[in-house]
């Protein structure tokens, strides 16, 4: 790693940090009660909530597990577990 | 290719930024600075010159308007004085950690309290260790030909840091001199576009000054420390490139004036080098050796420069129109870090000379020398700072 001019950084250098690492609860998305109205995908503060052909994913690379998409959804079809590791 | 006129030097200096072309200025009003941008927003409004002119609510946000204006790829200016100086400090520091290349005018004035409008180096000698260059001005014409030469310094891609010209508040601000003022396209010949290395841009996002931690800031320290002593290499190279576009040769680095074959060589920056070559001329009339080294850029401190010019002296008197309470003038400490322990280094006579306008006439520059070839230093080889036209009999 070199350091740059003025500590620029290029855009997207941030995928090289997997903050999910730092997580303690983790969310359960349950597919059934899902209603796909993507509510979590918005509320994520980490971009880690992705609407895929199968319904939404979370990408527990960078889920940090604030639970944020567990209190904001209106069907209660996230549920956060402790992390175990 | 140039015209004279008489002009204020202020004005000198408003011309010399309005060649430059920058797109943004900032302004906040301080004396002895304000003159300089007011000419500025005059030729603003009048259509001579093209540029977002910000009239900001504090010298803080001056400094943070020409950063973030540096930031997008604008070249930029803004000028201050004493407190509003020091209301920059911090933007300052982020600027040159930032790597923006703007020009600010620092117009010397004494730093309160008490209150006083009266000129010293106290405001900029305080910003010496921000990681922004610093030239000092003897005249209006110098002023003038600084101006242009920093921005072309700032931009270069080695150097990449803010650029401060210093000036004398009052006496180089507010006098009228005649100045020599190059033709548009010869600067322009001379100052292309600005073409920055990063700029901030929606359709490619980046982070400028990145968070960083005990394990690369030193690096990041030390590239700026680098950058400043590389930058001298492209001072020296502008320089010689401007004085063969005017004609003029001021110095380098430093302006050696009769320093050959001298005892005593006094070194100064700004006005008072004017009063000292008279006392110079006068002195090397009536036989002794006596020669002036006057910094003409500050940081980075040309120590390669004064040693040529120096070495053989018995003393260098060091005239600092600063102090660093609790020591002594900054450029005395410079140079003194710089020849400890180097054979054959003259010692230094250091002298606190010109604050808050004290006026240092010919007869206070000929005691400087009188004490400086007297060798009053103290028995132990320490030399107190000398306090020069101090009136102790007012004193509390």
């Amino acid at each position: 790693m070199k350091i740059t001019i003025g500590a620029v950084v290029e855009g997207g250098s941030s995928l090289q940090y997997r903050t999910g690492s730092w997580r303690l609860e983790r969310p359960i998305l349950d597919h059934d009660a899902c209603k796909d109205c993507g509510r979590c995908e918005e509320v994520c503060p980490d971009s880690a909530v992705h609407w895929e052909e199968a319904g939404f994913r979370i990408d527990y690379d960078y889920c940090k597990g604030c639970g944020l998409c567990a209190y904001e959804c209106p069907e209660e079809a996230i549920q956060m577990i402790p992390e175990e590791k | 290719m140039s015209r004279t006129q008489v002009l204020e030097g202020s004005e000198a200096v408003a011309w010399a930024v309005r060649a430059c072309r920058p797109h943004v200025i900032s302004a906040f009003p301080i004396s002895p600075q304000t003159h300089i941008v007011e000419q500025l927003a005059r030729m603003v409004a009048d259509g001579e010159l093209d540029a977002q002119y910000v009239r900001v609510e504090s010298e803080f946000s001056a400094a943070s308007v020409v950063s973030g204006a540096s930031a997008a790829g604008s070249r930029a200016y803004t000028a201050s004085s004493s407190q509003g100086l020091l209301l920059m400090t911090e933007v300052l520091y982020a600027s040159a950690g930032l790597r923006l290349p703007f020009v600010i005018t620092g117009v010397n004035r004494a730093v309160s309290a008490p209150i006083t409008i009266q000129v010293d180096h106290q405001d900029t000698i305080s910003l010496r260790d921000c990681g922004v260059l610093q030239f000092y001005a003897e005249s209006a014409q110098e002023a003038y030909d600084l101006h242009l030469a920093a921005f072309k310094i700032a931009e270069a891609p080695d150097v990449l840091l803010p650029v401060m010209v210093c000036m004398d508040g009052w006496i180089l601000t507010h006098s009228y001199e005649p100045v020599s003022l190059l033709e548009q396209e010869v600067v322009d010949r001379f100052l292309p576009q600005f073409r920055p290395v990063h700029f901030l841009d929606v359709n490619h996002p980046k982070t400028w000054g990145s968070y960083a931690e005990e394990d690369v800031l030193m690096e990041f320290r030390y590239s700026i420390q680098r950058a400043m002593e590389g930058a001298k290499t492209r001072i020296r190279e502008v320089f010689t490139q401007l004085g063969e576009l005017t004609g003029r040769d001021q110095g380098g680095l430093v302006e050696a004036y009769r320093t050959e074959g001298a005892e005593v060589v006094l070194m100064a920056m700004g006005s008072v080098a004017g009063t000292i070559k008279e006392v110079v001329d006068a002195l090397r009339e009536e036989g002794q050796k006596v020669g002036l080294v006057r910094i003409r850029c500050y940081r980075p401190f040309p120590h390669e420069e004064i040693w040529s010019a120096v070495r053989g002296a018995k003393v260098v008197a060091v005239l600092d129109a600063n102090v660093s309470m609790g020591s002594e003038g900054a450029v005395s400490m410079d140079l003194k870090a710089k020849f400890y322990g180097r054979p054959g280094a003259p010692k230094v006579f250091p002298c606190i000379a010109g604050l808050g306008g004290r006026e240092v006439a010919p007869e206070v520059v000929r005691e400087i020398i009188r004490r400086a070839l007297e060798g009053d230093e103290a028995e132990d080889g320490s030399w107190q700072p000398y306090w020069a036209g101090l009136r102790p009999e007012i004193l509390p």
